[in-house]
């Protein structure tokens, strides 16, 4: 990676002597230099890091010294707009004084860049009886909770806007001012608590850290180096995981990204890969195995009348468990196969059964099968006569499930995200529930852990030139390697243009990470998007519309060498998203139908048309 | 006498100010924003301009911080104001926004306690097709919200139907004079042309000018001895003069307004007072003479302090009046005696002059929805849909079905009886004194519940009145989510102003007939502490009060408020 001012946390001058050491060094050199400078950030000191980085930096190309921080960070959190208007006025301030300050909301704050931060001031109201303002929740949350790095390195400031006729008066401020101190920062100056009346003491508030700002500039200190990031540690080494092996990853958090109102329930998983050394690319996906419904498994238990104590053997290495646990734990339960069923249908003696499977009409069996499990045979065809370990020696072991990575491993180091959408519906008479979305959707907490790994996709990759364009066409689930297309080429400071195609049934409740995508359309990282959202106009209206709509330009982006990548459904969506590409081809192009596959058959080959579609 | 020379406040002006100036007379970029597809909601600078158009963004706030974890914006969803002058509406009118409220709405529509209707929830894709089925429909929402004159109010009481139809006349007409007239409302919603040539900056607003006025203007007419349009809550309040049954003309009261800030004393609720009496035909010019002394004069640099009544406290009431009468050219004549009694309304069926009759419904904090035991909007529809005179809403977020001849009486009284709809006779006192304004989950100023509080707490509070005689006892009690007075509850002898989720300021002492604001007795106090303060008042109330005595002057003759004498002692 070539480090530039904006994918790392150095100035163009850190930027120029890295890029020319670094490419010098060797591997063992490069180790060496890594653990020194993961010992020395992690020094409780908050002045030993960048002394020692600055001797390290000395040391190996004889580097002036870097010069004091001009960058500074203010974030605000802000119920009425008080915070809002005094950050940003103390954002001129700074400015004008010769500062490079960025401001922001904490809402709008991207969390994993704290870290990068070296000079923070933080403008807080409370709200209510001590809680933080609305936009301020989620980055308290996170900053008072156990996913918040160390900050040393960091000096920051604290303004608490409150109001004393409340009883936890500036209690936000306060817990900021406290937890940042805990975190490893330096208090720049002192924090101030104000009234209702504000104007005054923050106005002196703002005069002090301006005036330690300088101070703290022009003695040379305040400059320090963030930790090297972890990522590149973790990619270096191989990972002893696999899909025999799979690593046991805790969930952070499992939330529905749907609103209330909508007929559908999207999960969004973070999983923690801590210490697992796995690494993984965008467009990449995880498995996942998953546990069987217990409702479902009971069920079968009565169904068959087995013990759900009886111990039973699962594998080959005679590994024994309880009946209940390894149907919930270990077999596939909901896969009714032909052998399987055949083999059941033997076992039950059923002639009924039997029939299903007569060599003349090979249509029976699978017109049965359609949309029926192992439940549904038990109950149409059973009872069975042999033995609860005779049965489910005939059962596989619970395959994993495949799910499109949602996130990039450069902008979440020790993170995996996925968009599951919860599969639920109703069939023969009974409630089907998705095995693996559903575990996700309503037994997967956060702690609990859930075995993986990663699928890496080789056929669904950024193009290596971070400056071609990109079109992005995933409405619902398919949603989830774009956000990691998003991620990683913020992170990397990609400057191709990208395009990007959602749609889903309405706007109101359906609109996935729609926040997040207002945000890199805002900073320029996506470039364009439109959305189609089928329920909510009288004639629906599907992204293959909004292409054919805008199909000019998006010709001319394929003409510019754009990639374009397709991820979902791939029964009705893809082929109507296929069909449109052609027909965008033919008309804006002036093709023939013929020329027009010639065309995407080519960008195929080029590996400029890539589709990730189930 | 010297003449007194009067200046604008100085100071930078505020950036509303910057706003309305870069906007080209109420455009800004809203036609962009209301097509922008990754957001239902719009700028903060259209937003501001939005409210000129009548309506403004706002979001559920129940599922604010449900939505910030879900990655999804907040639920924006507009709200929208109609312009109704006297709060007179045909039943065809009624039926059109009953059909909005429930295609584009949320099923409901909020009777305003200034007399107009409140729509809220509207999607922005749905805001161009809502406006022009109400533009259909002959209603507007210009000017029903921004820095111009908002929706003149009038006294509907039909029971005195000759003059009412004259002062409501009167109203309408000065509310359709004060619009504003660029014709950015026409353009924008109603797909009008955009005239080529522009016209010179002064032929566009002749009497706002481009900026303008500092902050929102009300304007209220009242018909003694009712008081129900509070007259004295308004920047500009104009008392019609009876005599002989017959209008003379009308008293001119100027600054007025609820609204302030928790926490600044610097801004507080004013009453408008009396300066002088003046022709029914002259109130036009003196309307447009106060509005430009207040668009010249007006604080723009701090819109706290922007409103008429701070215009007025600072310049003195004696220099505004007679800058007031420099500008007519005329002076105004000595104030004529008149007389309030309340400002309730009244409820049940009235007979008005000749054969017309009018029934006065009770809408509890003015919310027309159906409720799990209680179809009123059904109602409603239903009867909108026979009825042949008019609907009134009343300033006291409540409605009057009027004029309905003798022969169609039966057919109204048999759907009120079908629908079960209340005149609220069934209710206590206080109750029907009740006022609140919208608040959560909507409104982006609310500190603490309202509309879904009130009729909670009035509940508690009923038991108490039973227990000492006082169910029908008229006593008004007003709530508000926050300082800014929607339900004008500093007039209330009973108010409540929110702090905070649960927690509320208490005021006690306003006058019965809404000529003396209240006083803080409490400040940030729960459920709890306002039924205990209540259960040692209320009894004392039931015991001690003389005869006749209404609760507001009650609790100032036994010492347990100070009277507020003036909006300048509010908060002392």
């Amino acid at each position: 990676m070539q480090l530039q001012v904006t994918n790392s946390p150095f100035n163009q001058e850190q930027v120029d002597l890295l890029n020319r050491l670094l490419p010098s060094l060797t591997d063992s050199q490069k180790i060496w230099l890594s653990g020194f400078l993961a010992a020395t950030a992690s020094a409780p000191a908050a002045s030993a890091a960048p002394l020692a980085a600055q001797q390290a930096l000395n040391v190996a190309v004889a580097a002036p010294a870097p010069a004091a921080s001009k960058d500074v960070t203010i974030l605000f959190g802000s119920q009425s707009g008080n915070s809002a208007g005094f950050a940003k006025k103390s954002a001129k301030v700074l400015t004008e004084n010769g500062f490079n300050v960025t401001v922001s909301s904490m809402s709008d704050f991207k969390t994993n860049q704290l870290k990068k931060v070296q000079q923070l001031l933080i403008v807080a109201s409370t709200h209510g009886e001590g809680e933080p303002p609305d936009n301020a929740i989620s980055f308290h949350e996170f900053l008072l909770g156990k996913r918040a790095p160390r900050l040393e390195g960091m000096t920051f400031s604290v303004l608490a806007l409150g109001d004393t006729s409340y009883e936890l008066f500036c209690q936000t401020g306060k817990e900021f001012d406290a937890r940042l101190e805990e975190l490893g920062a330096t208090r720049l100056v002192d924090r101030v608590d104000c009234d209702v009346d504000f104007d005054e003491p923050a106005s002196g508030w703002l005069k002090s850290v301006v005036d330690r700002l300088k101070e703290a500039g022009s003695a040379g200190t305040g400059a320090a180096v963030a930790a090297a990031p972890s990522s590149d540690a973790g990619t270096a080494a191989e990972s002893a995981y696999s899909r025999t092996n799979p690593f046991r990853a805790e969930v952070l958090a499992s939330l529905n990204l749907n609103g209330r109102g909508s007929n559908k329930e999207t999960r969004h998983l973070e999983l923690s890969l801590e210490g697992s050394g796995i690494a993984y690319k965008p467009g990449d996906a995880l498995g996942i195995y998953p546990q069987n419904d217990p409702a479902l498994v009971d069920e079968l238990l009565e169904a068959t009348k087995w013990d759900a104590q009886a111990q039973v053997t699962v594998n080959k290495n005679g590994e024994v468990r309880a009946l209940r646990e390894a149907l919930i734990d270990y077999f596939d339960i909901t896969t009714l196969s032909k052998p399987l069923a055949e083999k059941l249908a033997q076992i039950a003696a059923n002639k009924e059964a039997l029939e299903l499977f007569d060599a003349s009409n090979r249509e029976k069996f699978k017109a049965y099968a359609h949309g029926r499990d192992l439940l549904d045979f038990i109950r149409d065809y059973g009872p069975l006569q042999g033995s609860a370990q005779d049965v489910v020696s005939l059962l596989r072991k619970i395959p994993a499930r495949l799910y499109s990575i949602a996130s990039a491993q450069s902008a979440n180091p020790d993170e995996v995200h996925l968009t599951i959408g919860a599969v639920r519906y109703e069939a023969h008479g009974r409630e089907r529930k998705g095995v693996c979305s559903v575990y996700a959707a309503e037994r997967l907490q956060p702690g609990d852990t859930v075995p993986v790994y990663i699928q890496p996709n080789d056929n669904f990759k950024l193009p290596e030139d971070p400056s071609t364009p990109i079109i992005m066409v995933g409405p619902g689930t398919g949603i989830a390697p774009f956000r990691s297309f998003m991620q990683e080429r913020e992170e990397s400071g990609a400057e191709g243009p990208s395009w990007l195609f959602f749609g889903d049934q309405h706007f109101v409740t359906d609109f996935l990470y729609q926040t997040e995508w207002q945000r890199w359309i805002k900073d320029g990282v996506l470039t364009r998007m439109d959305v189609a959202f089928s329920r909510d106009t009288e004639d629906k209206v599907y992204v293959q519309h909004r292409m054919l709509q805008h199909g000019k330009e998006l010709f001319a982006w394929l003409e510019q060498g754009a990639s374009f990548y397709i991820c979902g459904d791939e029964k009705n969506m893809a082929k109507d998203v296929h069909r449109a590409l052609l027909e965008i081809i033919e008309t804006e192009g002036g093709k023939s139908r013929e020329e027009a596959e010639n065309y995407l058959a080519s960008m195929q080959q080029s590996k400029r048309y890539q589709r990730d579609v189930y | 006498m010297a003449k007194t020379k009067l200046t604008a406040p100085e100071g930078t002006p505020s950036d509303v100010e910057r706003i309305k100036r870069e906007s080209n007379y109420l455009r800004g970029t809203l036609a962009e924003s209301m097509l922008e597809p990754l957001s239902s909601g719009i700028s903060d600078d259209d937003n501001r301009l939005m409210k000129f158009h009548g309506s403004y963004l706002q979001d559920d706030r129940d599922l604010r911080n449900e939505r910030q974890k879900q990655k999804l914006e907040p639920a924006y969803q507009f709200m929208l104001r109609v312009r109704m002058p006297a709060g007179v509406a045909q039943p065809g009118q009624w039926l059109v926004m009953d059909e909005l409220a429930n295609k584009y709405g949320n099923g409901t529509l909020k009777l305003t306690t200034r007399q107009t209707f409140q729509m809220h929830g509207i999607l922005k894709w749905n805001m161009k097709k809502t406006i022009q089925s109400i533009h259909m429909a002959l209603l507007d929402t210009i000017a029903a919200c921004g820095d111009v004159n908002r929706n003149v109010m009038c006294n509907p009481n039909p029971y005195q139907s000759d003059v009412h139809a004259e002062v409501y006349e009167w109203s309408k007409r000065l509310s359709d004079d004060l619009l504003p007239r660029t014709r950015a409302y026409h353009e924008l919603w109603l797909d009008e042309e955009k005239v080529a040539s522009t016209p010179e900056v002064d032929e566009v607003e002749p009497m706002y000018g481009p900026l303008y006025l500092p902050r929102k203007f009300k304007i209220g007419v009242a018909v003694p001895p009712s008081n129900d349009i509070d007259v004295y809550s308004q920047d500009l309040g104009f008392i019609a003069i009876v005599e002989d049954g017959r209008l003379t003309g009308f008293n001119v009261a100027i600054g007025g307004g609820m609204g302030m800030a928790h926490g600044d004393k610097e801004t507080y609720p004013q009453l408008a007072k009396v300066i002088g009496y003046c022709k029914p035909e002259q109130i036009y010019d003196v309307a447009e003479k106060i509005i430009t002394i207040q668009r010249d004069y007006g604080n723009r640099a701090h819109r706290k302090n922007a409103r008429f009544k701070y215009t007025v406290d600072r310049l003195g009431l004696k220099n505004v009046k007679s800058e007031l009468e420099r500008r007519l050219g005329w002076k105004l004549e000595a104030a004529k005696p008149f007389h309030f009694n309340d400002n309730g309304d009244r409820y049940g069926w009235v007979q008005g002059v000749g054969d017309t009759w009018h029934y006065t419904m009770f809408v509890e904090g003015g919310r027309v929805a159906d409720f799990d035991d209680y179809p009123l909007m059904t109602g409603l529809r239903e009867i909108a849909k026979v009825h042949t005179g008019d609907i009134r809403l009343t300033a006291n977020q409540n409605l009057i079905i009027a004029n309905v001849s003798s022969q169609k009486k039966a057919e109204i009284s048999a759907l009120i009886e079908r629908y079960g709809l209340s005149d609220g006779k069934r209710y206590s006192g206080l109750r029907r004194s009740s006022m609140a304004c919208v608040s959560l989950p909507t409104c982006g100023l609310a500190m603490a519940e309202a509309e879904r509080y009130l009729p909670v707490l009035i509940d508690k509070i009923d038991g108490m009145l039973d227990e000492n005689g006082l169910r029908e006892e008229e006593i008004t009690i007003r709530m508000t989510g926050c300082p800014n007075g929607c339900a004008r509850h500093s007039l209330g002898e009973i108010g409540f102003i929110g702090k905070a989720p649960g927690k509320y300021n208490m005021y006690l002492g306003a006058a019965h007939d809404g000529s003396r604001l209240s006083k803080m007795y409490r400040e940030n106090i729960g459920e709890d502490e306002i039924l205990r303060e209540l259960s040692g008042i209320i009894p004392r109330y039931a015991k001690e009060r003389e005869s006749g005595e209404h609760f507001g002057d009650y609790v100032i003759r036994a010492g347990i408020i100070a009277a507020t004498t003036d909006g300048t002692n509010f908060h002392a």
